[in-house]
């Protein structure tokens, strides 16, 4: 069974974004970005599934500027066994990267895809459900538990107050969630060997997809400061602040 | 234990100027005679740049000769310096600025640019890769190989470690790199760089290494006050209030931005004095103020610097391998520069280690290191400037500065003594009970700022799970001798706030607590600490600081 993951490059979780004074967007010049958390979980699953004899290949994918490269190398590293970069430098939207997506579903015929359940940076959760929309899948989102069986997949979803569990026909997309697993390290030897594995680029036109972002970013804000606290002298006080100031009660 | 282990002809410890410089240099010899070789860099910081925090003036020197189509190829190098200004601050409203003529000539920058030396390494990384190296950050160069009396390669971290060291799901032992020469390139008091020249003895004869502790901001300032350019350098207050030595830059690169920072000499006396607050008092001084003012703080960082020069230059050639750049500790503290010198010394180390090669030699020491490197400028340049710091820690900034002035401007380097300064820096502390206790006002959270929210934007993070890489040779001196006696200096010399003498909660008394999470990888500790009790060992690869810019 083929297995595709998306993997999206990101700012580095442990960096504190910084807006441009401008207030176009987040600074990334010379920033440290990495393999978007999520993404990291979705490649070790099908690292795991194809350890266990359920997948047989494993096919990354990211869309993206050159240097995403990186991204696809770190998975190729962690256990996948080549991949595919669709390079622009235009903003990828959701939409256009579930088309994107979806073109490199129908080439590959995978029966299992594993996405992030959103990408770090701009929180928008909507891939994984749109690419299921537009292929006609099956999806499992926010998966802490994934059990392929036959030619079904057993997802177990986190949903609000709980879990719900949903059996899907293959092929189908699956988006992961924390619990998932733990994303192994990447070895030494395995990030050497990572360099010599296939790596195919294409454009977004050789897919047939035309990059057009449909939503326009009119301003970037970092959320204001947060007003240092005062102390009060007495309860009476605190509670005159709470029932005028704050109106609280 | 068996490991995994891989083998290279040469391996380097440090993805730093000195170690990419060799790493590019030996790669260019060998494609130059048509040899093929394989060149390993090993970088504990999570991306190449992430853990390099440097003023940064550059000069250009090292890398004429490394790469002398830099500007065809993109080097980050976008800002010369167009003026150098030198404050003498007197206290916290007045100073003098230094007439140009009474300035030492080594302070002068002309043809130099202001960059940032993180990004050079993240460029020198790519030139490097494109050469052939294999480049592997987030890897800790955790122990050394020594077999038979010579250096064989270093073992890397082991990965996936909890707290109290059991093996976590996910553990990876750390790898065997061997090769047959390594070169350490770790920065100033590298761990295993400290290991060997005590090992291998090759500070025998010399002066103790001395530090200085360098804090350093980048802030977006306001564009009408942006000097692309210019240069200003500061000595005297506010360390002189406290009788300690050191002094502040304030460097203005491109984008309306400017790096700002205060290095102190790590051979203060006084214990209640805080590195980190001297830097923010500083911020306060209107010549530094009247540039901040109104602008917005955009990272922080710190790093100790080796500043002993000549006289503390450790020998720089072991069986297996050569110890360079600020490992070694060839900064030029009168220059108050060490990125030219680190790179030099390390196209010598290169091209040391490349004859060796090609004469069969593997692990032999490499004696002939020492010829090459007495007939570079880089020698030359250091033996010149070797009374600088001395001068300065005996006479203080002043007197010391124009022993500095006559030495170099007058008698180019040709003074016939030499200043030495034998008391290491972890010996200076006095009492705390003889010093004046200093009372540095609080963060104002516009020019001046606590620690902890420092550390935040200096993007540092360690995974929590895992040893605390700060080890106590004895766990009881920090509160049986160094609180009462010092006020457990560490509480204000580190500059991350990883220690801290907090009460326990049963209320049982005190405890030493090191949030070793915190720690932005400087080093001070492993230097200042008064009973020399602190060892700083590398955690997970990875970990660390993650500075953009800087």
């Amino acid at each position: 069974m083929k297995v595709l993951v998306a993997v999206k490059r990101v700012i580095d979780y442990n960096v504190k974004v910084r807006v441009k004074p401008d207030n176009t967007g987040v600074d990334l010049a010379n920033v440290k970005m990495a393999m978007n958390p999520f993404c990291e979980i979705a490649v070790e699953e099908a690292v795991r599934l194809k350890e266990k004899g359920v997948a047989s290949e494993i096919v990354v994918v990211s869309i993206g500027p050159k240097a995403s490269q990186e991204q696809i190398r770190t998975a190729l590293a962690l256990g996948a066994d080549r991949g595919i970069h669709i390079e622009t430098d235009e903003e990828v939207q959701s939409l256009e990267a579930a088309k994107l997506l979806k073109a490199v579903v129908e080439k590959e015929e995978p029966k299992l895809v594993i996405l992030g359940k959103q990408s770090i940076d701009s929180d928008n959760n909507q891939t994984g459900q749109m690419l299921a929309a537009l292929t006609g899948m099956g999806q499992g989102t926010f998966a802490s538990e994934v059990v392929v069986d036959g030619d079904k997949v057993k997802v177990t979803r986190e949903v609000d107050g709980g879990l719900m569990t949903v059996a899907l026909n293959l092929p189908a997309v699956v988006t992961t969630d924390l619990r998932l697993n733990e994303p192994r390290y990447a070895s030494l030897p395995n990030i050497m060997k990572a360099k010599k594995k296939p790596l195919d680029s294409m454009s977004p036109a050789d897919l047939g997809v035309e990059i057009a972002p449909r939503l326009t970013t009119l301003k970037v804000e970092a959320p204001a400061a947060r007003q240092a606290g005062i102390k009060v002298a007495d309860v009476a006080e605190l509670v005159d602040k709470l029932k005028n100031e704050a109106k609280v009660i | 234990m068996e490991r995994e282990s891989m083998e290279f002809d040469v391996l380097i410890v440090g993805g730093g100027p000195a170690g990419l410089s060799a790493a590019c240099r030996v790669m260019q010899l060998a494609q130059e005679a048509g040899e093929e070789l394989t060149v390993c860099v090993v970088e504990k910081g999570s991306e190449i740049g992430a853990h390099i925090l440097a003023g940064t003036v550059f000069e250009p020197t090292a890398l004429n000769e490394l790469f002398p189509d830099w500007k065809e190829k993109g080097a980050p190098l976008n800002t010369p310096v167009t003026r150098d200004d030198i404050f003498l601050l007197k206290n916290q409203e007045k100073a003098t600025k230094v007439p140009n003529a009474f300035v030492p000539k080594n302070m002068h920058n002309h043809g130099n640019y202001i960059i940032s030396l993180g990004n050079l390494c993240r460029w020198l990384a790519e030139q490097a890769e494109q050469l052939g190296v294999e480049v592997y950050p987030g890897f800790a160069a955790a122990e050394t190989i020594v077999e038979d009396g010579q250096v064989k390669g270093i073992i890397t971290g082991d990965m996936g470690v909890a707290r109290e060291g059991s093996e976590k799901d996910g553990y990876m032992p750390g790898m065997e790199l061997r090769a047959k020469y390594t070169l350490f390139t770790e920065g100033c008091r590298g761990h295993l760089g400290k290991r060997l020249i005590n090992d291998f003895k090759l500070d025998e004869g010399k002066d103790p290494q001395h530090y200085g502790i360098g804090i350093k901001e980048l802030w977006d300032i306001d564009p009408a006050k942006h000097e692309p350019g210019l240069v200003v350098h500061t000595t005297g207050w506010p360390l002189n209030e406290s009788g300690s030595t050191g002094g502040s830059f304030l460097y203005h690169l491109e984008n309306g931005q400017v790096y700002v920072g205060l290095i102190t000499d790590l051979s203060y006396s006084n214990p209640h004095l805080s590195p980190f607050e001297e830097f923010q008092r500083l911020k306060h001084h209107p010549e530094i103020k009247k540039y901040l003012e109104g602008g917005k703080r955009v990272a922080y960082g710190a790093r100790a610097i080796a500043k002993g020069g000549y006289n503390a230059l450790p020998k720089m050639s072991f069986p297996g391998g050569l110890l360079l750049g600020c490992d070694a500790g060839t900064l030029n503290s009168s220059k108050i520069k060490g990125s030219h010198t680190a790179m030099k010394s390390g196209l010598l180390g290169a091209e040391a280690v490349f004859e060796a090669l090609k004469e069969g030699k593997s692990g032999e020491e490499i004696t002939s290191f020492q010829k090459r490197f007495e007939d570079s400028w880089l020698y030359k340049e250091l033996y010149a400037e070797r009374n600088f710091g001395p001068a300065m820690h005996k006479f203080g900034n002043i007197v010391g500065g124009a022993i500095a002035f006559v030495e170099q401007n007058i008698l180019r380097g040709s003074l016939p003594i030499t200043f030495r300064d034998t008391t290491p820096d972890y010996a200076t502390l006095k009492p705390a009970s003889k010093c004046k206790k200093i009372n540095y006002p609080k963060p104002d959270n516009k020019l001046t700022f606590d620690r902890l929210s420092s550390v935040f934007i200096s993007n540092t993070n360690h995974e929590e799970d895992q040893p605390v890489h700060l080890k106590l040779t004895d766990p009881e001196i920090p509160l049986k001798d160094n609180l009462p006696k010092y006020d457990e200096p560490a509480q204000r010399y580190c500059p991350a706030g990883v220690y801290e003498v907090v009460e326990k909660d049963d209320g049982s008394g005190k405890k030493f607590q090191i949030n070793a999470q915190n720690c932005v990888h400087c080093k001070t500790c492993d230097i200042k600490d008064p009973a020399q009790n602190i060892t700083w060992v590398t955690p997970e690869g990875g970990g660390g600081p993650n500075y953009p810019n800087m």
